[in-house]
């Protein structure tokens, strides 16, 4: 049956040797791999959308996928299923000063939109820590998020409008280029559907000026409780800042080991806050802050001077996830949600349960939004250590769901977290979203596997970091 | 049964208790309510969680913005996105139902980026919960977005979970005038794309006049505003208070029967704004959010013409107020059949009024 895909793509643009294959068998969530029987390579919306019916028509499960990039195992293939590789989709269409948008495909990696947009004064806000190699497709399909989601939103905030060959074959065309609109809100729906409902060949996104500068702070901690306290501070205080960061001490180490950050020696915690805005704005803000700061235990503040010193203060808290690799040979991300007033708790229990175990954990959160990233420590060359990873992951999700957040931020559910959805939705509320993805796909051909519990996992079988991760190219955040 | 539900349990019942029901809030906006029974849910009201530390909050269906923002100032908080028709009595459902935002739109974005969680019945008269009920997540389908803007033709919402971002230190207001709708969109452009960070921007056609809203500490205010005064020389002026904007919200200069909200884009206002100046005070137009809703404001002859204009251009729009035995939408739609696969997904029974 395969064969007949041939008729849609040219020969070489269909892959089936193993050698090809072995390329796309895995994504960010290392620890799965799986072989798909064929991967196509689509070169316009066209050839995606024939290729989708053809899917449909032939009841052959499909993965569309962009870099790969998934951190909850999201693009990983079907087995009995063909993936359709999305990269060589990556024309930016339009940029339109006026309107404010850019229309673009989905192969298109996020950061090159901004690039695009510069000229113009112009950005595109989500930031995604992989945003120098994963795609727009992907960054919409699990609403991926960043370190500036509390100000800006996530992906789906910057979405106004597709065109996407849903699972049944259907072409629709959804939004549009007005940030506003009428009907529901189908754009909405459609983004952080995993994969779920078909694949976007064309999406129309929001484009927000530039902001005219920055004012990054970087503050030490003898202790994390004290970072969150200047966290809450900063909140209560009025300000809303770009970006609200907090890393650990193992997080510090692994960064300091990587890059030489010059993070503060002995800082059991580090505190990043960035204002934004004209600089009249940011002058008078940046006093306010001063004074909360003043009032906080930091034992070192530094201010980043000038550009240069802002990357350095960043590329620290960047490379944080990578870097954490030279501590350990494997580890687990997870993204959970704790209401902010309840992260020192979250944090203290993090810290038991990693006690308890004996499972190192290194913590890097998102402060502003409660969105948590503790890094679970393993080695997938000993028996039962990546289940007992797991296991602790598991028991942080659950403890998310328990204070009243979410099992996961802006990595998506996936093929990672999907048992843990009941956790966050009863029984209706699952049959309820199955009732819409059956509307979408009533084969069940788009990414099948993925988000709702019950389905058949794939081996587990990979050891060590991914092969971009170390090279320094991508990170799981 | 209740009369007036008070619970989303009740709610729940008096859904199975009819094959046709319409939710009705305060009934702002009565081109929402279709046919069959009305739901009234004014007995559905109150704030049940607000901690301003977490930026978010949940109420019943039933409570008023009103009240929703009297307790968000107290903490000096507020709904950026200035939800329509406050003072008249407007509820949290129907604000989402209608998806129609205010000024305050522009800076921060609209209803479906600060509406996060929901609780509503179903179809088939079941309680089904989405989304969440902090600020970020991305765990299952966003059914709450896709319910913004969905005219209770899905579902009627019980309970529901916004973001809120704290009030701007102190705000100033700028007024510009333009020589023309043309030179006009080229001023909104600039001001939008600008360093500024505009709160609100606005245009008002009829007297060829930009609004300006800027939010922050008052002195770094008053250098942009000096700026902004600066680059149009003797067209802009600055006027104190929170009348003006609070009118607007109420659409007190929409005199018409009916009211209808109009996405567009910044190029294509001054053909639009052309069009209501040859309607020669029959069509009125307000043009909000840096040119991204035009509003009309008509009466009953009119609409016929407004819907044949607005097919000519592709475009869409939603009546709120005015009634239309046609059902609320006007211009062109757009025919798919996943509209009906989803409505029958969310309503089995089709008890909702007709999408």
């Amino acid at each position: 049956m395969i064969e007949s895909l041939r008729a849609l793509l040219p020969g070489d643009r269909v892959l089936t040797r193993d050698v090809h294959l072995a390329a796309y068998e895995s994504d960010g969530l290392t620890a799965f791999r799986t072989k798909p029987r064929a991967v196509v390579l689509p070169e316009t919306g066209e050839e995606v959308i024939k290729v989708v019916r053809w899917c449909h028509q032939h009841g052959v499960p499909f993965v569309a996928r962009g870099s790969g990039t998934s951190l909850s195992g999201g693009s990983l293939p079907v087995e009995e299923g063909i993936v359709i590789a999305l990269n060589r989709l990556n024309r930016i269409l339009e940029v339109d000063p006026v309107d404010r948008v850019a229309v673009v495909e989905p192969g298109v990696i996020n950061l090159d939109v901004s690039r695009a947009a510069e000229q113009y004064g112009l950005h595109f806000a989500p930031d995604p820590s992989s945003q120098t190699i994963c795609t727009i497709g992907g960054n919409v399909a699990f609403n991926s998020g960043g370190a500036h989601c509390l100000k800006y939103g996530m992906t789906a905030n910057h979405v106004l409008g597709m065109k996407a060959v849903l699972a049944t074959g259907e072409v629709a065309e959804f939004g549009g280029r007005s940030r506003e609109q009428v009907g529901p809100d189908f754009v909405g729906l459609f983004c952080g559907s995993e994969g779920l409902f078909g694949v976007g060949v064309e999406f129309i996104l929001r484009l927000l000026p530039e902001a005219e500068c920055f004012h990054t702070v970087l503050a030490g901690y003898r202790s994390l409780e004290e970072a969150g306290d200047a966290v809450a501070a900063v909140i209560d205080s009025g300000l809303l800042p770009g970006a609200l960061e907090i890393m650990d001490a193992l997080a510090i180490e692994a960064a300091e080991a990587a890059v030489s950050c010059g993070y503060p020696a002995g800082a059991e915690a580090v505190l990043i806050v960035e204002l934004e805005g004209p600089v009249e704005k940011v002058a008078a803000e940046r006093v306010k802050l001063d004074e909360i700061l003043e009032k906080t235990h930091s034992f070192e503040k530094r201010v980043a001077a000038d550009s240069m010193e802002r990357m350095t203060i960043w590329k620290g808290r960047k490379s944080a996830f990578s870097a954490v690799g030279r501590l350990s040979p494997d580890f687990i991300v997870q993204d959970g949600v704790v209401p902010r007033t309840r992260l020192g708790e979250a944090l203290r229990r993090i810290g038991e349960m990693s006690e308890e175990t004996g499972f190192r954990v290194a913590n890097v959160f998102h402060a502003g939004d409660g969105n948590l990233h503790p890094l679970i420590l393993y080695d997938g060359r000993m028996e039962g250590s990546l289940e007992g990873a797991e296991a602790l992951a598991g028991r942080i999700l659950e403890m998310c769901v328990e204070m009243g957040g979410s099992i996961t931020g802006e990595h998506g559910v996936g093929m990672e977290k999907r048992d843990y959805l009941p956790g966050m939705f009863s029984d209706y509320d699952i049959e309820v979203m199955k009732r819409v993805r059956a509307a979408f796909d009533p084969k069940e051909v788009a990414n099948p596997g993925k988000m709702f519990p019950g389905s058949e996992a794939p081996s587990l079988s990979r050891s060590g970091l991914h092969p971009l991760e170390e090279a320094g190219v991508i990170s799981r955040e | 049964m209740a009369e007036k539900p008070s619970s989303a349990e009740e709610v729940a019942e008096v859904v199975r208790a009819h094959a046709r029901i319409s939710a009705v809030g305060g009934r702002t906006k009565p081109a929402l309510v279709g046919e069959g029974k009305e739901l009234g849910l004014s007995g559905l009201t109150g704030i049940t969680d607000y901690k301003a530390s977490e930026y978010t909050f949940t109420a019943r269906a039933g409570t008023t913005i009103r009240e929703v923002e009297e307790v968000l100032k107290a903490k000096r908080q507020y709904l950026p996105f200035d939800p329509l028709f406050a003072e008249s009595g407007a509820t949290l459902g129907g604000t989402v139902a209608s998806g129609a935002c205010g000024p305050g739109r522009f800076r921060f974005g609209g209803l479906r980026d600060f509406f996060i969680g929901v609780q509503f019945v179903d179809g088939a008269g079941e309680l089904v919960r989405s989304g969440g009920k902090v600020v970020k997540n991305a765990a299952g389908f966003d059914l709450p977005k896709f319910l913004v803007g969905s005219m209770g033709r899905f579902g009627v919402m019980t309970e529901l979970s916004f973001k809120v971002f704290p009030a701007p230190f102190e705000t100033v207001n700028l007024s510009v005038i333009c020589p023309d709708h043309v030179s006009a969109v080229e001023r909104l452009a600039e001001v939008a794309s600008s360093r500024w960070e505009a709160d609100a921007l606005e245009y008002d056609p009829s007297g060829k006049t930009i609004l300006l809203r800027l939010g922050g500490p008052g002195e770094a205010l008053d250098q942009i505003c000096e700026e902004i005064e600066g680059r149009w020389p003797g067209e802009v002026e600055q006027f104190k208070g929170t009348t003006g904007w609070r009118d607007l919200r109420e659409a007190r200069w929409a005199q018409g029967a009916f009211l209808v909200k109009v996405p567009i884009t910044l190029s294509r206002v001054s053909r639009l704004a052309d069009w209501v100046d040859g309607c020669a005070g029959a069509v009125r137009c307000w043009c909000s959010s840096g040119g991204n809703v035009a509003w009309l404001s008509f009466g009953r002859n009119e609409l016929n013409a407004v819907d044949e204009v607005l097919r000519g251009h592709s475009m869409a729009g939603v009546t709120l107020r005015g009634s239309d035995p046609n059902g609320p939408w006007l211009g062109e739609r757009r025919e798919s059949a996943i509209l009906g696969a989803v409505k029958k997904a969310l309503d089995p029974g089709n008890r909702f009024p007709e999408i």
